[in-house]
């Protein structure tokens, strides 16, 4: 096959009408608050543009990150991804196994040096040698320094791989870090979620496409299209915060009425991700919606910040002992003064009687 | 560690611990101290409603007096006021006296809390203002006065621009907030604001004297 292997090319190869792909085009668009004319030139951009060659590297994660990619619930936006990027090298869905699949990897680094997008999810173990992890026989840390070499971007899918993650929590038997703790000289952009939004992942996708750059990122390497407000900004739950109406169990009046889930731990107010305007599962609804808390998945550190069910604003120590051997440390010194000061009283009244 | 996990954990931790320690030490040291016996035949033996009497009476402004108190008496009441609705019927707070003590009351709208923060604040600012333009007030204020200002406005400020979203990012602002109390916290037992725990027993104890010698209150 002889014709260059446009996005345009493929997408009529596999029978994609011309009327859906405008319709991702313009839902992508307005996800990411781009003018309404962007659409067209994306969907032109794109139509012309090149298949991004993409190679992804899984290394400590659930896959997580990936099902939720291929169980979208939307075949359009699966299938739109697939036909964007030429997914070179995928561990979970590629048919190569052993040598073969490494080859590939080799292969779509060697062909396309420098204009890949590397894509990671799962966190990388630096303890011991990286031995915890290890793919062929290769450390996800030297897979990962490798193989970023001749990336042109590298998109961190997944908060394990954009800060660590489960795999980073506290005690972190792993030394699990981010990329972006390993890879400093390249541009990263971090998608982080637990696992991210599919739309998420798919629009940004499309605009590396587009544009041929990252988008605008956040002072944590989120593209603020996606991550710029926070869930309680935009929570429908948001008025009955602000008139103090709070749920206290999953199942009281309030709980049935919709209240505000702050008391039963929600962490939306601390939490930068798009699941209250774009939703999951193709916009069915998102977490809150169904009645839990946001646990604040697409933060660093989400894992480490006390109990799901503890109000935000609620210490994280538990303080009983500091405070109970306080009070003891505060009578023993207050009796020592007040003997001190009795004594002096004494002395002071002796001498007045002499 | 970011900054919010920072001040709801070992900043909080440590801010509790000198707390609780600073207002123990100075409780039972004052509690403890001795006495001066009284030989005198006491006109009235149960000194205690003395005390009582005393706590109230002295908390509102004595008639001869009135003119020149009245000002400054409403001013302190109402940021005192505001205050209590403030950190006692603001839904996030009692979440977290909660957390501390296991008691719960019913909290008061937000809408509430917001009108008696910026009341508390107007309050407070004219206090101070009043503190530095009186020249006898001016003299004989110290370090402490202003500080224990300080250290009580910059949580309503805080806690202010917390709910408001304003200025920062609301996890930064809430980890503001929260240091800021920290800081309450650390200076209360040392500073002037102890006179919130001192008032009692500096006012009980003479209300008892004056009524064991028959004094009017
Ligand atoms: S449910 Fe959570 S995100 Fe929604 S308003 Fe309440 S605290 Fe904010
Ligand atoms: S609602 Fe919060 S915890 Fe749930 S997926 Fe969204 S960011 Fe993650």
């Amino acid at each position: 096959m002889n014709e260059p292997d446009t996005l345009g090319a493929s997408l009529t190869r596999s029978g994609v009408s011309r009327r859906s792909f405008l319709k991702f085009c313009t839902a992508m668009a307005s996800l990411m608050a781009l003018p309404p004319s962007a659409a067209y030139a994306m969907a032109d951009a794109l139509n012309r543009a090149q298949r991004q060659s993409v190679i992804w590297l899984s290394f400590q994660e659930c896959t997580g990150c990936v099902e939720s990619l291929t169980r979208s619930f939307d075949p359009t936006l699966e299938q739109m991804i697939f036909e964007m990027i030429s997914l070179d090298y995928q561990e979970t869905l590629q048919a190569a196994s052993g040598e073969a699949a490494e080859l590939a990897r080799k292969q779509a680094m060697k062909s396309s040096y420098g204009k890949y997008v590397l894509i990671v999810d799962g966190s990388i173990p630096t303890k011991d040698g990286g031995v915890y992890s290890t793919i062929a026989g290769i450390s996800n840390y030297d897979m990962l320094v490798e193989t970023a070499k001749g990336a042109a971007a590298i998109v961190a899918v997944g908060t394990c791989s954009a800060y660590g993650g489960i795999p980073h929590a506290n005690p972190n038997p792993t030394g699990a870090v981010a990329v972006s703790d390993i890879i400093k000289d390249k541009p990263i952009m971090n998608v982080p979620g637990c696992p991210p939004i599919p739309s998420v992942i798919a629009g940004v996708l499309a605009y590396f496409v587009t544009y041929g750059k990252l988008p605008e990122l956040d002072h944590i390497g989120r593209p603020k299209v996606f991550f710029a407000d926070t869930i309680h900004d935009r929570c429908y739950r948001r008025p009955f915060y602000d008139q103090g109406k709070f749920a206290k169990t999953f199942d009281d009046e309030g709980a049935r009425n919709g209240w505000c889930l702050y008391e039963l731990g929600c962490k939306g107010p601390t939490t930068y991700n798009a699941c209250a305007t774009i939703k999951w599962n193709g916009g069915i609804s998102f977490p809150i919606e169904s009645g839990h808390g946001c646990l604040g998945c697409s933060e660093p550190n989400f894992w480490d910040k006390g109990s799901f069910y503890q109000p935000l604003p609620t210490p994280l120590a538990d303080n009983a002992p500091v405070i109970a051997a306080a009070t003891l440390g505060g009578i023993a010194v207050g009796t020592v003064a007040a003997v001190v000061s009795r004594k002096h009283q004494a002395d002071i009244s002796t001498k007045e009687e002499k | 560690m970011d900054l919010l996990q920072f001040a709801r954990g070992p900043a909080l931790t440590w801010a509790f611990a000198i707390f609780v320690f600073g207002m123990t030490w100075r409780l039972v040291g004052i509690l403890l101290l001795k006495r001066r016996p009284d030989y005198s035949e006491p006109r009235n033996t149960a000194s205690w409603t003395g005390a009582i009497k005393l706590i109230i009476t002295r908390s509102w402004p004595h008639r001869e007096f009135r003119k020149r108190t009245i000002f400054g008496l409403s001013v302190g009441y109402i940021f005192h006021i505001g205050l209590a609705i403030v950190v006692f019927g603001f839904a996030p707070h009692i979440m977290f006296i909660r957390s501390l003590t296991g008691l719960d009351w019913p909290n008061l709208p937000n809408a509430v809390i917001y009108i008696s923060g910026a009341i508390t604040i107007a309050a407070l600012i004219i206090v101070m203002g009043r503190r530095l333009t009186n020249p006898v007030m001016r003299l004989i204020s110290n370090f402490d006065d202003y500080f224990s200002w300080f250290v009580t406005i910059t949580p309503v400020v805080t806690g202010m621009l917390a709910v408001a979203h304003l200025g920062a990012r609301y996890e930064t602002l809430l980890a503001i907030h929260i240091l800021s109390i920290a800081l309450l916290l650390v200076w209360f037992p040392f500073g002037k604001l102890m006179h919130s725990a001192l008032i009692f027993i500096s006012r009980g104890t003479t209300g008892a004297l004056f009524e064991r010698k028959g004094a009017s209150i």
